[in-house]
Formats: structure tokens, sequence, C-alpha cells
């Protein structure tokens, strides 16, 4: 259920599905045989106690952890194990839990560092600088300068990301994702430590990086009352396994849902 | 007062990147740059030129080169020395096979030949970080040091298994060999420091910079976001040995006059490795202040106590520098880790709003 | 194909045709690797209870017999002069604990493994300002440590091993089996290992870093001088021990940074390698391999194995 107010969004075919999926680390099993779809254009949120796999799942999108069993296909193409590099070039992008900021850099070269993947001016071009190479940085630098004006961080472009406080840090790590111009988003608990204000501002830019740049968003986080308001669909995971799967409404209303998050014995 | 950015705007992007963007920065290096082109080779003598101004040059390309891998990459490596080894008998190899090709082509090339070796060696950094990268690192810096004694066509069959260099010329004037003079060699260093510094500025400002820091702060995400690890780091090791390459060809060539394996030894590799702790990590500025306290110190000892009355003998003076460097790293470390560079940067922050306290 | 020959048949035919010359190599390359266990045991032990890489293991084993020989020459008798070397080195843990650890107590390991660095070449400026840099002969008559050496003749010759290399072996045993029982059944020793698992957990029982930190120091001191004592009697005390103590790195990797029995059996196989490869394969290419086999052999395992034999496995979180 959409936030009263915001522009729908059309949701298209699905973008992304994961089939049977299994990952274990030596004999803890992080997600079992867990397949779910991610729509085009849709808020998709991964919800669930501590510990039931969200962060596992995400990684594995990603290509940093490799199923032992299972399928992803993305935009078409099926595959058993996504490498970091291709769901990189394929358009996928991520935060992290624990902002996985580049520490020794101001947060205008973390935004630049996410259009690497975009700049290709070589080696060469690059030792000397003046000429094509600086066109490019430019040129990217241009796009940059949106996100910075869309995110509102334009003070804090020279500061070193360190000394930054953690709500900024935060939207410094959305910026550099969405310079990777992502099709899909993965969010994984965006409003972590955030208070009632922050959270808002964050919800917002979620929801316009979902409305302007039409891109499909996968979203781990805690806070009920923001995932009923931003979310089209919700995935509940427990102890590795999904037990829900639907819209806000429904998931709300599912008796194991509840029954997890109360912490009923099964 | 006079460090003032008020008034400065930029008006596009190009400007904003500029590596230094301040004028006040840019008259400095200018200023910088005249001292050291037009003052020095006219005023100095050949003390000051061979014994302070060569060797620090030569030793903050070193630095710069091993900067660029550890400062910027984050791959601590300790095989410096060897890497410019590589880099002088690659040369002395190339000159004596080729005795007709100009000398500073020599100089040049054999840093390519020390990219290749040290990209090699840089490929266990796929599956390895951290200090146990050092260690593996450790194993080119032995292995190359007992291929320069135990390979003997490198130092052309030379019983003492020392390499000496001959003399060559460069438009007519000797630039190598024991007839060349100072100046000429000052200025054949420094003309090859500067460019090969404007060429690292260039890097590490721009995509490749940014990949290298990426993967030195946080690689795991650097490589969700596209970037390739194992090509970004062989290219910081290939890069990086590059510029030990042509420092280690300089030091025999254009410094030394000669040279024994034990030139290139761990403790150079140490030495160097020093310099940048100390000058400070990922920055260039901080390689040359870094080359310049560790170098310039023992110099110092060895020249000013005797002017105060206090004669020291050179092996003491040796001790001493030790001692301080060591007390020196531990200092920074704790003080400032970021290092020298970081202490004139805050210096400059001072001189911003000075005369006012903030 | 004679190449082929000489690589792969040869050595073993020479180590089958004279044994005694075989057990003879073997025996060195223990004694060496000893020695390399004993400064990887210094590491393992700073490791252990710090997380620190004390890359200075090596100049204080260097220190450490410096001290000893050099009290000894200023005329102090052999045992007061250990007792008074001893203390030295309780003196340098406390001072390397104040003045380094200290400060730097929730650096990056990266910094503080830099700031062994710093140690080290303080170390040997001081070593060499107070000692004098050149090599001394180690007190070993005086302390009462065997000479000369027993001979057998078997396997077909003469095999001899140096008596002060089999009281080394007994003294460096005992020395590992009162390590092992510390840890194990004292006090003290629980407290060590409580801090190797997580500091603020043991801060939390009450446990003092800072002692724990000065007595780990000090236990490495320990093995130092017992390490520089038999280094020295076996060859002259002097500063290229320093470079030879860079091969307990590759030690460490074979055996695993935090195991003790990994130390040792690390070293021994480094030692034993080295010398074997050396011995039998060493002319085929110019000799003088020792300098590189060990590092050559830590380079396979960190590709294939970092952990080393015995180390723990490990995982990156995201």
């Amino acid at each position: 259920m959409r936030a009263p107010g915001g522009p729908e969004v059309a949701v298209g075919d699905v973008l992304l599905s994961v089939e049977d999926v299994s990952l274990a680390f030596g004999g803890v099993k992080a997600v079992s045989d867990i397949s779910f779809d991610i729509r085009k254009g849709e808020i998709r949120a991964i919800i669930g106690p501590n510990g039931a796999g969200k962060t596992s799942m995400l990684n594995i999108i990603n290509g940093f952890y490799q199923p032992q069993q299972g399928r992803i296909t993305f935009k078409g193409e099926t595959r058993s194990k996504m490498r970091p590099h291709d769901a990189a070039y394929g358009g996928i992008a991520r935060t992290f839990q624990n902002v996985a900021l580049f520490r020794g850099m101001t947060a205008l070269d973390n935004i630049m560092a996410g259009r690497t993947l975009k700049m290709h001016k070589n080696f060469f071009w690059q030792l000397l600088r003046y000429g094509p190479a600086m066109r490019e940085e430019v040129e990217h630098r241009r796009f940059v300068e949106e996100i910075i004006d869309f995110l509102k961080i334009q003070e804090i472009r020279r500061v070193p990301v360190g000394r930054l406080p953690y709500g900024l840090q935060k939207r410094v790590e959305l910026g550099r994702a969405l310079a990777m111009e992502p099709e899909l988003l993965l969010l994984d608990e965006p409003m972590a430590g955030m208070n009632l204000e922050e959270k808002e501002d964050m919800s917002r830019f979620v929801l316009d990086v979902n409305n302007y740049y039409g891109t499909t968003i996968a979203l781990i986080e805690h806070d009920m009352g923001v995932v009923m308001d931003l979310s089209d669909r919700v995935v509940v995971l427990d102890h590795g396994i999904k037990i829900a799967d639907g819209t806000p409404d429904e998931v709300k209303r599912n008796q194991a849902v509840i029954d997890a998050y109360l912490g009923v014995a099964h | 007062m006079l460090y003032r950015e008020a008034g400065q705007f930029k008006t596009s992007y190009a400007s904003d990147q500029a590596v230094f963007p301040i004028l006040q920065d840019r008259i400095g290096i200018f200023i910088i740059l005249a001292i050291v082109f037009v003052v020095i080779p006219m005023a100095g003598n050949d003390f000051i030129l061979n014994a302070v101004m060569i060797p620090f040059l030569i030793f903050s390309l070193a630095a710069i080169g091993l900067n660029l891998l550890t400062g910027y990459t984050g791959q601590l490596s300790l095989g410096t020395g060897a890497f410019m080894g590589v880099g002088a008998y690659a040369c002395y190899k190339l000159t004596t096979i080729f005795p007709d090709v100009n000398i500073i082509v020599w100089v040049i090339a054999s840093g390519f030949f020390s990219a290749a070796v040290g990209a090699v060696f840089g490929l266990p950094s796929l599956r390895i970080k951290g200090f146990y990268l050092a260690i593996a690192t450790l194993a080119a810096q032995f292995f190359l040091e007992w291929c320069f004694t135990r390979i003997p066509w490198l130092y052309n069959y030379n019983v003492s298994a020392a390499i000496e260099v001959p003399q060559r010329q460069l438009f007519g004037i000797i630039v190598t060999g024991p007839r060349a003079s100072a100046e000429t060699r000052y200025l054949i260093v420094l003309t090859i420091v500067v460019a090969m510094t404007w060429m690292a500025s260039n890097i590490v400002h721009g995509r490749i910079g940014r990949m290298w820091m990426a993967v030195r702060d946080m690689d795991i995400a650097a490589e969700l976001m596209g970037i390739r690890l194992l090509p970004t780091k062989l290219l910081a090791f290939a890069v990086s040995s590059f510029y030990c390459g042509v420092s280690g060809a300089m030091m025999v060539f254009l410094w030394y006059g000669g040279a024994e394996s034990t030139v290139f030894n761990i403790n150079q590799s140490f030495t160097i490795l020093f310099m940048i702790i100390i000058g400070g990590l990922g920055s260039l500025l901080g390689s040359f202040l870094g080359a310049a306290l560790i170098y310039i110190l023992p110099i110092i000892l060895r020249f000013v106590p005797p002017e105060l009355g206090v004669p020291l003998h050179a092996a003491t003076v040796e001790h001493i520098s030790f001692m301080v460097v060591g007390a020196l790293i531990v200092f920074f470390l704790i003080a400032e880790p970021a290092g020298l560079a970081r202490l004139w940067q805050i210096g400059k922050q001072k001189l911003r709003v000075w005369p006012f306290p903030y | 194909m004679g190449a082929l020959y000489n690589i792969l048949i040869d050595p073993f035919v020479q180590m089958g045709t004279a044994p005694d010359l075989f057990v003879q190599t073997l025996w060195e390359g223990l004694v060496g690797g000893m020695l390399y266990a004993l400064i990887a045991l210094g590491f393992v032990l700073i490791f252990k209870a710090s997380g620190v890489f004390n890359f200075a293991q090596g100049i204080m084993v260097v220190f450490a017999a410096l001290t000893l020989v050099g009290l000894h020459s200023a005329g102090v008798p052999a045992f007061v002069a250990l007792a008074l070397a001893i203390v030295v080195m309780f003196v340098l843990a406390w001072m390397v604990e104040r003045v380094v650890l200290r400060p730097l107590v929730n650096q990056p390991d990266i910094i503080l493994f830099m700031a062994t660095f710093g140690i080290t070449y303080f170390l040997i400026g001081f070593g060499e300002f107070v000692f004098g840099g050149d090599p001394k002969v180690m007190i070993t008559e005086d302390l009462y440590l065997p000479k000369g050496s027993i001979t057998y003749k078997a396997l077909g010759g003469t095999v001899s091993l140096q008596k002060l290399d089999i009281a080394a072996a007994i003294i460096a045993s005992i020395m590992v089996a009162g390590l092992a029982v510390f840890f194990s059944k004292t006090r003290i020793g629980r407290a060590l290992r409580a801090v190797a698992d997580s500091h603020s957990a043991a801060l939390s029982v009450g446990i003092s870093l800072e002692q724990i930190w000065v007595i780990v120091w000090f236990a490495a001191g320990l093995v130092a001088l017992v390490t520089g004592i038999f280094w020295g009697a076996r060859s002259d005390v002097s500063f290229a021990l320093d470079v030879i103590a860079l091969k307990a790195l590759p030690v460490l990797i074979l055996g695993g940074f935090t195991s003790i029995p990994g130390a040792i059996v690390g070293g021994l196989i480094i030692g034993v390698g080295e010398k074997l490869w050396e011995f039998y394969w060493g002319p085929l290419i110019g000799g003088g391999t020792d300098a590189w086999f060990a590092y050559v052999i830590a380079l396979v395992f960190l590709l294939f194995r970092p952990q080393g034999l015995f180390g723990e496995k490990i995982i990156e979180r995201v």
C-alpha cells in the first residue's frame, strides 16, 4: 500500500526471481529453499526477525555469497550463481547495514567512485589527465551533482565521510548506489539508527528514487510503519525460510508472521 | 590573511576538479619549481647536489611508488628494494647490450621490466591481504635479491658481482659514469622525478585513484560496485614497481655510479616504507616529506653536532638515526597516523584563518 | 632428460647412498628449525594475547643476547648477568606497553604492526649504541652449557651432533612444556587465553589488559633471551640475526598465527625443508637458496591454505 499522495508507478514484469535458493555456512543454514520474485518498478520489502537470513538473501542477489543450490533469474537470464561483477554491470546496486563507505575519501569522491563502471578512458589518458580524461571526469561530475542535489548533500561534498554524522553517511551511501544508475536497488536497513525526522527524509528519498528514476527497490527494514507505508509487496523470512509473501495488508494479518515476531516457539 | 580563498570562485567543474584549485597553492608550486630548476643548480655546490638533492629526489620517487601501492591501494609491500633492483639491473643489461641507445630511454624502459615483475609478484594479492600479503612480498624481496647475486649474466659475469656504470652521453654532454658532472645528473633526475610526479598526481586524482582507494578502504564494497579487484590491484603493483624501478635505475646510474646487490636488500625496503609512514600514507606530498626527513636526518646529525662542538662517530650517527627513526615512527603512529602530510594540511588550515584562531 | 634426472631422481639417490649425510643434514635442519620455532613462539604469545603482530621479536632476541653478553663483559658474573638480563627484558616489556601499546589501544592492527617496526628500528639503534655493532661471542662456558659433540658411527658413516644443540633442544622442550602448563593450569594463563579471545569480555570480568600485556611481552622476552643464548652460541651475536628472524614469518604462516604447537611444527618443517632443499637441490641452481625457500613455501600456503596447518579459518562478513 503506498502512502496517499504519491503517484502510482506502473508495476511491470518480473525483474528478478530466486528459486529454491539455499545457502549454508558449514553446518549453519542461512537460507533454505527460498523462492520469490521482484517486479519491475515495485518496492519489495524483505522483513523478518533477526537472523532470519535477510542480509544473506541480499548478498546472494548481489553475488557476494554463492548459494549451494537454486537459481537466480535476472532480466531474463538464469544462473545458478551471481558474480559481483555481473550483478553490478547488470544494474544491481546496494547499500549496507553497517555503512560501507570509503572512509579515506570525501563524499563527492565516494559518489564519483560509483561512476567507475561508466568511466572508460584508459590508463594512458589518465596519465595525462588534461584532455579526454578530464572531459570524462566533468561529464560524470555533472551526473553526480544531480544526485547530490537530489539528496540535498551539497554542503558536505568535500568532507571526508568518516567525519559525517551517521544519517548523512547513509545518504551518501545511497548516492553512491544511485551513481551506478541501477535498475535494481538493494537497501539493507536504510533507516537503521535514525530518528523520526531522518526516517521521514530517507523514506521520501526512497519513494522519489522509485518514482522519478523508476528504480526497482528491494528493501530490508525493521520499522513496520515504514514497511507498510512504502512497499508494494512484502516477503517475510524467519530462520531462513519464507513464511509469507504478499501485500503489506495480507502479511500483517498472517498468523505465522505474527507468531514469528512475537517469538512463539515453533 | 595571506592564504585566503575568498573571492576565488569556480565557474566550471573542470576548475573545481583542478589539482591545485587555490591560487596561492599554484603560485607556491611555481616558486618551488623555479627554485629547484634554476636556483639550486646555480647556487648549490657539488656536495649539496650529490649528497642531498639527488638522493632525496631518487628516494622520493621510490616513496611515491610504494605509496601508490601501500598508501593508496592498501597493499602492504616489503619488496620495494628488490623492485628498485630489478630496474637497476635491467637498465644495466639494456645499456650494455645496446650501448648506442639514449641512456634516458633505458632508464625509463627499465621501469617496464620492474612493472612486469611487480605484477607477477602481485598475483597473490587476489587471495591474500594485509600483513599476509606483506609476507608474500618478502618472498619477492629475498628471491629477487638472490637472483641479483646468483645469476651472473645480470652483472655481466663481473668477478665481484658488482655493476659499474659505463659512461654515456646525451647531446655531447657526459651524463653517467665518473666524469658526469653533478649539475647534469641533478637536472636529469629532477626532470624525470617532476614529470613522473605529475603523472602520478594525474592518476590518483582521477578514476584510477578512486578505484585504488576504494579497494584500500573497503574492497568488498568496491567489488560489489563492479570494480574488478585483481586487475585493479595488479595495476597498482605494476605502476608502483615501475616507479621503484626507475628510481633504482637512477640510483645506480645517476647517483652511485655502480652497485652491489646489497643496495637493494630488505633494509632498503624498510627505509622506503618508513618514509611513507612518517610522510603520510596516501599522499604524494607525504612521500617527499618522508624521504626528506629520513634521508636528511642522518646528514644533519653528521654535520650539525660537530659545528656545535659535539663530535660524533659516523657509526654513532647511524645508531642515533635508527633510534630517532624508530621513535618517530611510533610517535607519528600515535599522534598523527596520517603523517607529515596531514600536519602540513593542518598547518595550511591554520594559515587560512590566521590571524584568527579558528 | 639429464636435467630431469638431476632434479627428480638424483637427490633422492644421494640421500639413499649416503644416509649418514642425510641424517646429519636432517639434524641440522631440525636444530635450525627449532630456533625458528622459538622465535615464532614469541610471536604467537604476543599475538594470542593482544592481536599485535610483533615484528620486533627478532630484534628482541638479539637485544636480549647482547644485554647478557654486554653485562658479562663489563665484569658481571655469568648467572648474575643472566638474572639482570631477565630484569632488562621485563623493563623492556613494561616500557613497550606504556609507551607504544597503551596509546595505540584502539587502532587497527596494521597500525600496531607498523609500530613494531618502529620498536625494531629503535632497538637496533639503541642496541648498537650501547653495545657496539660488532659481533660478540656468547658466554657459553660461563653458563655451563656443554661444548663439543657426540659422534655416532651409523648408517655407513658418521653422524655428529653438537652437544649444545642437544642441550638446546632439551631446554626448549622444557620451556614449551612449561608454557603449555602455564597457559592451561594457572590463573594468569587462563586470563591470557581470555584476553586472546576477546578484549572486551576479558575486561568485563575484571582482567587488567595492561597487566596481561606486560606479562605476555615479558614472556616473549624470556623466550627471546633463551633463543638468543642458543643462537648466539651457535653463531655469534650480531645484528644479522634480525634478518634471519624474519624467517619466523613463514613459520607462522605454516603453523597458524595463534597456535603454539603450530609454531613448533611449522618451525621444524621449515628448518628441515630449507636445509634439505639447499643441500640436495641448491647446488643445481647456484646455492644460497635458503635465503628464499622458506618464503616461497609460505607463499604457496598463503595461496592455498592461508590459515596454515593449525590456525583458524578466516571468514569475511559484510
